[in-house]
């Protein structure tokens, strides 16, 4: 798979494959298309030459079913303003399963967000709508999870249980793909590492 | 790591229902736009503001009135339309919820349709209420105001249809307000058209019936063929994000 954006190569010649039960965290300077190459695995970003196969098929043939077992996180935390931490998270898990309020009480609880359910999302803060996203990770039933800085904006005590979340979620057979600002020291984590301005470097 | 026995995580091939998750967007989208009720109430407040200056900035002669009345009530229509279609996809996509949605295992094409429903919702639909008094104000006779609430009713979900697949071009675009409007303007003449050609039909008294069938067909057309494209406008302008 290669990439090319504003006529710079950001990566060349990238080939690999996730396994189910493995951690991979996608290094890189900025600027890197650490963010690029998620979007293009989560099939938002279609400006690349080469293919990406989803069990072994390529992924545009069941579009559908690849979505169904995707979970896409993007710097943007996809949470509405104007929503309560609940409807959004509602929201986001609505068409995926059915699932209970007492469940997304549950969930938003455990992500600290308890006392919170009924607030408009304006009035929390950065960190705390990106926990009412958080949450969903809790919920998931997606054997792929794709997490492009999940740990914005999220304080230490969070930063650890996101992070355990990540090693259990591997350990139970689930696929996880992030990125990050900080490094994390994860048991069993793989590292792709993307190269200023292309090529690959292990 | 406990040693007990954990649920083992498999991919799914589980057929995923539809009209559930179309109901979800609609709804959302109803609660967020009354939340924001300044914004909602914005083009509303526009379209009845153009059609009573008309008669101070023109003429209030009753005969200029009932002739022009249906034309300006259809263009205040129109360009009051054009005015709510930036936020259509703009805030999600600001927010990040649009790309969700893209991601979402269901067809974007219904996630789409359902979004531009809510759209017509609340804004279409309060012209058509709105209008009969506007009718009433520039001097249309009854049988003329029916006629005009009827093409509305007809029309104005085509002008949303028609637009959402401009807004989704111009998501990407920093000042894609002017594109827009030169988009969509020359695909809404036909509606404008024979929106007002039908209520002068009516106050000639020849029949309307074959104006409404067109612009029912109209509608279908935009119903069915406008979300594909809006869809795929909206895979460019995430994947150009």
């Amino acid at each position: 798979m290669s990439c090319e954006r504003d006529g710079r190569v950001l990566f060349q010649g990238l080939d690999f494959s996730i396994v189910p039960g493995s951690l991979t965290r996608v290094e890189g300077p900025n600027g890197s298309g650490k963010t690029t190459l998620l979007r293009i695995l989560a099939g938002l970003h279609d400006g690349f030459e080469g293919q990406v196969l989803w069990q072994g098929r390529p992924r545009n043939d069941d579009r559908e079913s690849f979505l169904r077992n995707l979970l896409f996180m993007g710097h943007r935390p996809g949470v509405k303003p104007l929503l309560t931490p609940l409807e959004n998270l509602r929201f986001l898990i609505s068409g995926r399963q059915a699932i209970t309020d007492g469940q997304l009480s549950e969930a938003l609880a455990r992500a600290g967000l308890a006392g919170f359910e009924e607030v408009s999302c304006q009035h929390l803060s950065a960190g705390q709508t990106r926990r009412v996203a958080l949450a969903r990770l809790l919920l998931s039933d997606e054997p792929l999870w794709i997490l492009d800085e999940v740990f914005t904006a999220i304080d230490q005590q969070g930063v650890e249980g996101l992070e355990q979340l990540l090693v259990n979620r591997a350990a139970m057979g689930g696929a996880v793909i992030l990125t990050t600002h900080h490094e994390p020291e994860l048991p069993g984590m793989d590292r792709l590492r993307l190269g200023q301005g292309g090529g690959r470097e292990f | 790591m406990n040693s007990e026995a954990r649920p083992v995580i498999r991919p799914m091939v589980r057929a995923v229902p539809i009209l559930p998750a179309m109901w979800a967007v609609l709804k959302r989208d109803l609660q967020v736009n009354f939340r924001q009720l300044q914004d909602t109430l914005n083009p509303l407040l526009f379209f009845v503001m153009v059609v009573s200056l008309f008669p101070l900035g023109v003429s209030p002669e009753v005969s200029f009135l009932q002739v022009a009345g249906a034309g300006i009530l259809w263009v205040a229509a129109l360009l009051s339309t054009l005015l709510s279609l930036d936020h259509l996809y703009r805030h999600d996509f600001d927010d990040g919820t649009l790309e969700q949605l893209a991601l979402q295992p269901q067809p974007l094409y219904w996630l789409v349709l359902a979004k531009t429903v809510a759209h017509w919702l609340v804004t279409g639909l309060p012209l058509v209420l709105l209008a009969p008094i506007l009718g009433v104000m520039v001097h249309l006779d009854g049988n003329s105001i029916a006629v005009l609430c009827l093409t509305l009713l007809v029309g104005t979900p085509v002008l949303s249809f028609i637009g959402s697949i401009g807004a989704a071009l111009t998501l990407g675009l920093r000042s894609g307000g002017v594109l827009l409007s030169l988009l969509i303007i020359p695909l809404y003449i036909p509606v404008l058209i024979f929106g007002t050609g039908t209520v002068a039909a009516a106050a000639e008294g020849a029949p309307v019936g074959g104006y409404l069938a067109l612009m029912g067909a109209f509608l279908v057309l935009a119903i069915t063929l406008a979300p594909f494209a809006s869809a795929a406008a909206l895979r460019i302008s995430l994947s150009n994000n």
